[in-house]
């Protein structure tokens, strides 16, 4: 250890209560925002996950332009082939979608509604909604007269079990879509949006009455791992035929509204995070002060000795550093073992299953750990503390050996 | 501009006034001195006479309000700050009343101190550092902090922390004050030994007379003029 390194350790340890509770405060920071920021990624998470899980899906596979204008028209011709074809690829859930809309009438009301045709056998994979059919069953198979709709729908269309639904729309080569299907099931989804429009049908049912012969509108692809969606999704679009204009459209395209209050949540946390980081480097920079005032003398001395305010300065910069690295060292520590902690068991408070549940989220977020949850926050307070001993340091540049010497 | 010459120090027409709510005060009038290398020279006076403030000026740890001060060949009240420092580092080494160590640094690292300033390898400034100590009786104390060494050995750090870097000029302002009459009249032999052995020049301030009887030349200095300059056998 070179004699500057050990002057600045030592020095550290003049005041030991003084630093032990500098470096708790770095330390306690640190702690806070490692696991405020493992849960906080975790919670985004699992609001990605279970957002894509309930409709949407990691992927989807459509005709360009579709996603803007969302006609009947633009289709995936042979949708189903193409998606026996890139579940053969090894893709662990990948279903069929056509949708249409549609005036559904039951014998007192109607509403103006999407109407969607799906793989009973494969919508399982992509989707939660047919696991949350809270009355009646799911659809039985892609060929049958049947339909389930959201609970809210059925509500408002005074449908029950049982009763028949009047479909009424315009079919692919615009010629009238109609039918009448009973209802099988009523779900509720979790997203009201769904639960309120939502009517789905079997997927070759749908294409009769729509006139959509084998097309469809969107391939669905979920399952996949969201760390590596980018090589997946390039995996899919090797697989597609290059003569259909054919567009794989990701998450974040298909639900702009998610990644957007992310965004907007994140962004008030990380004020909530800088005011906390700010109130600790305000008292790290009183610390720092009061170190830096109580050895003017020693100072002067090592003026007079022929050192220069830069060499004291990055004297006072190292002591601030090796301060934060020790309370920062120590948070890290506490930190990741909290989020560790939480990754594994989850965390949960009172009442939270409840809240959740109710947005079709469980009850229990994990902690996200990566290199970078475990070391943004602790990095940030690094910034933030090494600044703080800038202005004492630069303090030092001020001083005159003879006043420095005299100083008491 | 360095300047070979006779004398490590030379100072013309040398005056220092401070301010105190705005009064004048006076600390230094119209001072010439020449001191010839290897001298050792001692300014005498009652407090307030100008020892330390002259002791300041040609030490560059202050500068004057007229006149001209050389060390060594270098004008030192025309250097600017970084310049003043090196000069400090390469050609000044200092004693203070007080002792002044770096408390969290060993003897041996304090000595080290000022080497590492200039630069000097670990090895050899480790090598140098051990011989001075032994030199002024520290041997087997290197590894001492300041508070774990009496008054007189926190002294005799001091002086090897002056000396190490084989200065042309070493000032000590009142270095033996904090001294009991043995202790001090033991330092002032190694001043002088240090002196002798190491052809350094020495200014010192002092009060006491049996300090005064070390030196080849006395300087008494009274309101902040020279009143007296006595040499000695």
């Amino acid at each position: 250890m070179g004699i500057t390194l050990r002057f600045a350790w030592r020095n550290l340890w003049r005041h030991p209560r003084r630093t032990w509770l500098t470096a708790s405060a770095i330390a306690f920071s640190a702690t806070l925002l490692v696991f405020m920021i493992t849960l906080q990624l975790g919670a985004y998470d699992l609001m990605i996950d279970t957002s894509l899980r309930v409709y949407t899906g990691q992927l989807q596979v459509q005709r360009t332009g579709y996603l803007d204008k969302p006609q009947i028209r633009s289709t995936i011709p042979e949708a189903a082939s193409l998606a026996a074809r890139l579940r053969g690829a090894g893709f662990p859930a990948v279903a069929t979608r056509a949708q249409g809309f549609a005036l559904a009438s039951s014998g007192s009301r109607s509403y103006g509604v999407p109407v969607v045709g799906v793989e009973p056998a494969h919508e399982k994979e992509v989707s939660t909604i047919p696991g949350r059919v809270t009355e009646g069953r799911y659809l039985s198979d892609v060929r049958a007269q049947e339909a389930v709709i959201g609970a809210t729908l059925a509500r408002n269309l005074k449908v029950k079990l049982g009763d028949e639904l009047t479909l009424l729309g315009s079919g692919k080569d615009g010629s009238v879509a109609a039918t009448i299907v009973p209802v099988v099931g009523i779900f509720e989804s979790g997203n009201p949006e769904l639960d309120r429009h939502f009517v789905q049908l079997p997927l070759a049912t749908f294409q009769d009455v729509f006139s959509m012969g084998s097309d469809a509108h969107a391939i669905v692809l979920s399952g996949l791992d969201l760390r590596t969606l980018a090589q997946a999704a390039t995996r899919v679009e090797a697989r597609l035929p290059k003569d259909q204009d054919l567009v794989l459209r990701h998450w974040e395209e298909l639900l702009p509204g998610i990644k957007e209050a992310i965004q907007a949540d994140m962004v008030q946390n990380w004020f909530t995070y800088i005011v906390l980081i700010v109130v600790v480097t305000f008292s790290i920079l009183n610390t720092f002060l009061m170190s830096v005032l109580e050895r003017t003398r020693e100072f002067g001395v090592m003026l007079a000795l022929g050192a220069s305010p830069y060499r004291i300065g990055s004297l006072v910069m190292l002591e601030s550093t090796l301060l934060a690295l020790l309370g920062i060292l120590i948070g890290m520590g506490c930190g990741s073992g909290l989020a560790v902690y939480f990754h594994f068991e989850g965390f949960t408070f009172p009442g939270m299953a409840e809240l959740y549940g109710q947005f079709g989220l469980p009850g229990v977020i994990h902690s996200k750990l990566s290199f970078t949850t475990l070391t943004l926050g602790p990095a940030v307070i690094f910034v933030f503390t090494v600044a703080a001993a800038l202005y004492p340091a630069l303090r030092i540049r001020r001083l005159t050996p003879v006043e420095a010497i005299h100083a008491v | 501009m360095e300047r070979m010459t006779d004398n490590t120090v030379v100072l013309r027409n040398v005056s220092k006034v401070y301010r105190q709510n705005a009064i004048a005060v006076h600390a230094l009038t119209e001072i010439d001195l020449d001191v010839p290398r290897k001298d050792f020279m001692c300014l005498s006076g009652p407090s307030g006479s100008g020892k330390s403030t002259l002791l300041n000026l040609i030490g560059g740890l202050d500068r004057p309000t007229t006149g001209e001060i050389t060390v060594d060949g270098q004008r030192v009240d025309q250097l600017p700050k970084g310049e003043l420092a090196r000069l400090r580092l390469h050609k000044i080494g200092f004693v203070f009343q007080a002792y002044n160590l770096i408390p969290v640094l060993t003897a041996i690292e304090n000595v080290e101190f000022v080497m590492q300033l200039q630069g000097v390898a670990t090895a050899e400034r480790r090598e140098k550092a051990l011989q001075i100590l032994m030199e002024v009786g520290l041997e087997g104390l290197e590894s001492r902090r300041p508070g774990e060494l009496s008054g007189g050995q926190q002294q005799r750090v001091a002086v090897a922390r002056a000396i190490v870097s084989e200065p042309s000029l070493v000032l000590a302002d009142e270095p033996t004050a904090n001294l009991d009459s043995k202790t001090a009249e033991n330092l002032m032999q190694l001043l002088v030994h240090m002196n002798t052995e190491h052809n350094v020049t020495f200014i010192f301030s002092t009060h006491d007379k049996r300090v005064m009887d070390f030196s080849r030349r006395l300087i008494k200095l009274r309101d902040g003029r020279i009143v007296e300059d006595e040499r000695r056998q």
